[in-house]
């Protein structure tokens, strides 16, 4: 059932349109991180501007985003990998032994707003002394990873033939051997599509790191606002700033397209 | 065979070979909460902890300092907050009402957007690409990019308004148009996760009732409408679940473009900014535990109310 006649070009239309609109603002974003401020409040300048790089020379060096960029990336890696090592075998024996009711209490994580953990944190962290370290940070980006992952590898888990398993017992593997030596290996795209999911959320993550870091834990999302004053905002550092956050996540994206599509849409075909 | 295998069920069944050491023995018949355990226990400690706290802390007056002493007032927190219509009861029609107008535009459109997608054609690899974009941008960073393009001066979208003649508007400065604007900016964001989901429903159903309708005369409006929307019915329901709940939760948009307290005439403070503001710019840790016991009742009735809805039109 192709379609055919006028719809044809109706339909061309439409995806442009879709596409412009959803493209275009990023683009424009983009551009005005390559604009001088008095270019950006020129109007008329819109597109006709000549392109400078000192934006990117304020928030790369004046604004220390080389410590921030570290941040991120160490929280976003090791909240991932640690919700990995926790996540993938929680998820095989849920998927495994059925344990709905188990696997309803992580995913309850996707549900709480974030404000009502970050309270009773706060208070403990802080009693420990543990406020704007990178322990409690990760930690609290485990809790946004965590329940993603277990979301996804359980679907994953659920669709790989058991009797594989079973197969591997047969040849003298022991339970646990048998996890590690066959269904680890298969599971391999499932955990890159956890993995990578779990990076991005992580990496966007805005609230926790707002409360939890300090001056030199703060996280991307948490020092964009450096370029926000009272009074004044500084556009194009702004704009520079935004797109070092969002740029990287955008080209890891295009690569591993296929990963990201399939974690976003675990489990919402089947009933 | 039989030799070997026998004594192997004696010691602990299948899986398990006569030279096993004992703790590996132990732990392959343990091995189902082996696995879970360490997730449960950080679940555990990490939110159900925290969330039996918060329960608590909403029955008593904590304020200020984290250490300061607390005193227990039963529900005085919850009369309060629910005679509230200063703050409290506006904040609940807010999220009300980005949440309903957000997810109303979002599964429109993202069903609109799906269905144009449906078939393949040439070029859907870039399209496809097109709507991951706004997906995975940082939302801190989208806020602050529709920022900069609604403002009133210099943004572009007063610059287009401008050639189609008609006047500059005040976008998120405007105490009325802020909260649309907020909404307008949750569906260019979200509209694609709908897309995606919605797309992955079309492209599991099978092609033979759509033939069958073809068949019988059916206008593509009658198709879509009698075949495609019914079979479709439990993922869009889907869609609405999970982007209803984190649409509740919306936050950083909601920071990024009006700070603290959702501006200063709280145009977009939502229950969630609401609570946020109490914990931490307030420290009025006792109210604000209770606004977000009753935020977290919330959201479990409708997300109740839709599992129920979606188990209905699953029979």
């Amino acid at each position: 059932m192709r379609p055919r006649g006028p719809y044809k070009v109706f339909r061309v239309v439409a995806l442009v349109v879709v596409v412009l609109s959803l493209t275009a603002p990023l683009l424009w974003m983009i551009a005005a991180s390559f604009k001088t401020n008095v270019d950006i409040y020129d109007t008329g300048k819109a597109l006709a501007f000549s392109p400078t790089l000192d934006n990117y020379a304020t928030v790369l060096q004046q604004a220390n985003y080389v410590q921030f960029i570290g941040n991120s990336l160490w929280v976003a890696l090791a909240a991932t990998v640690a919700s990995l090592i926790l996540g993938v075998p929680a998820a095989y024996s849920m998927s495994r032994f059925n344990m709905r009711k188990s696997a309803l209490v992580v995913l309850m994580a996707r549900v709480i707003p974030g404000v009502s953990l970050l309270v009773p944190w706060y208070y403990v962290f802080s009693n420990l002394k543990m406020v704007g370290g990178f322990g409690v940070l990760i930690l609290s980006h485990m809790f946004v990873s965590l329940p993603l992952i277990v979301y996804i590898m359980m679907g994953y888990f659920d669709g790989l033939p058991e009797e594989l398993e079973e197969a591997a017992l047969v040849d003298g593997l022991t339970h646990i051997g048998a996890f590690r030596r066959i269904t680890l290996p298969l599971s391999v795209p499932g955990v890159a599509t956890a993995g990578i999911l779990s990076f991005i959320f992580s990496w966007n993550n805005f609230m926790f790191a707002l409360v939890l870091s300090d001056a030199h834990t703060k996280t991307l999302p948490v020092a964009i606002f450096d370029f926000v004053g009272y009074a004044s905002i500084d556009w194009g550092g702004l704009m520079a700033a935004a797109t070092v956050v969002t740029l990287p996540i955008m080209v890891i994206a295009l690569f591993v397209q296929k990963y990201v599509v399939s974690g976003l849409t675990a489990g919402a075909t089947k009933g | 065979m039989s030799t070997v295998t026998t004594p192997t069920r004696a010691a602990g069944g299948v899986g398990v070979m006569p030279d096993t050491p004992g703790w590996a023995r132990w732990a392959n018949a343990h091995r189902k909460w082996l696995f879970a355990a360490p997730a449960m226990a950080f679940v555990a400690v990490l939110i159900v902890f925290p969330l039996a706290w918060t329960g608590y802390l909403s029955l008593t007056d904590a304020e200020g300092s984290v250490r300061a002493e607390s005193e227990f007032v039963g529900f005085r927190n919850y009369l309060d907050v629910l005679s509230d219509t200063d703050r409290f009861w506006p904040a609940v029609g807010r999220t009300a009402t980005f949440t309903l107008a957000a997810l109303l535009f979002e599964v429109v459109l993202g069903m609109a957007i799906a269905l144009l997608l449906w078939r393949p054609f040439k070029g859907e690899k870039w399209v496809r690409v097109a709507i991951l974009m706004p997906l995975v941008a940082t939302p801190v960073a989208v806020g602050m990019m529709w920022r900069l393009i609604f403002d009133p001066n210099i943004g572009l979208a007063n610059q287009v308004l401008g050639w189609i003649g008609i006047g500059p508007q005040p976008w998120l400065a405007g105490q009325h148009t802020a909260l649309p604007t907020t909404i307008f900016i949750d569906v260019w964001q979200w509209t694609p996760m709908v897309v995606l989901i919605l797309l992955a429903g079309l492209t599991s159903l099978s092609d033979e009732p759509q033939e069958a309708a073809l068949i019988d005369g059916a206008s593509t409006w009658q198709r879509f409408r009698h075949v495609t929307l019914p079979l479709l019915m439990p993922t869009v329901l889907v869609a609405i679940l999970l982007r209803g709940i984190d649409a509740l939760k919306t936050f950083d948009i909601l920071y990024a473009t009006k700070g603290r307290g959702g501006g200063s005439f709280h145009e977009v403070e939502t229950l969630n900014v609401y609570a946020y503001g109490l914990s931490f710019d307030y420290n009025e840790y006792g109210v604000s535990s209770t606004v977000l016991i009753l935020f977290f009742l919330i959201i479990i009735g409708s997300m109740w109310a839709l599992t129920a809805r979606r188990k209905e039109a699953q029979r």
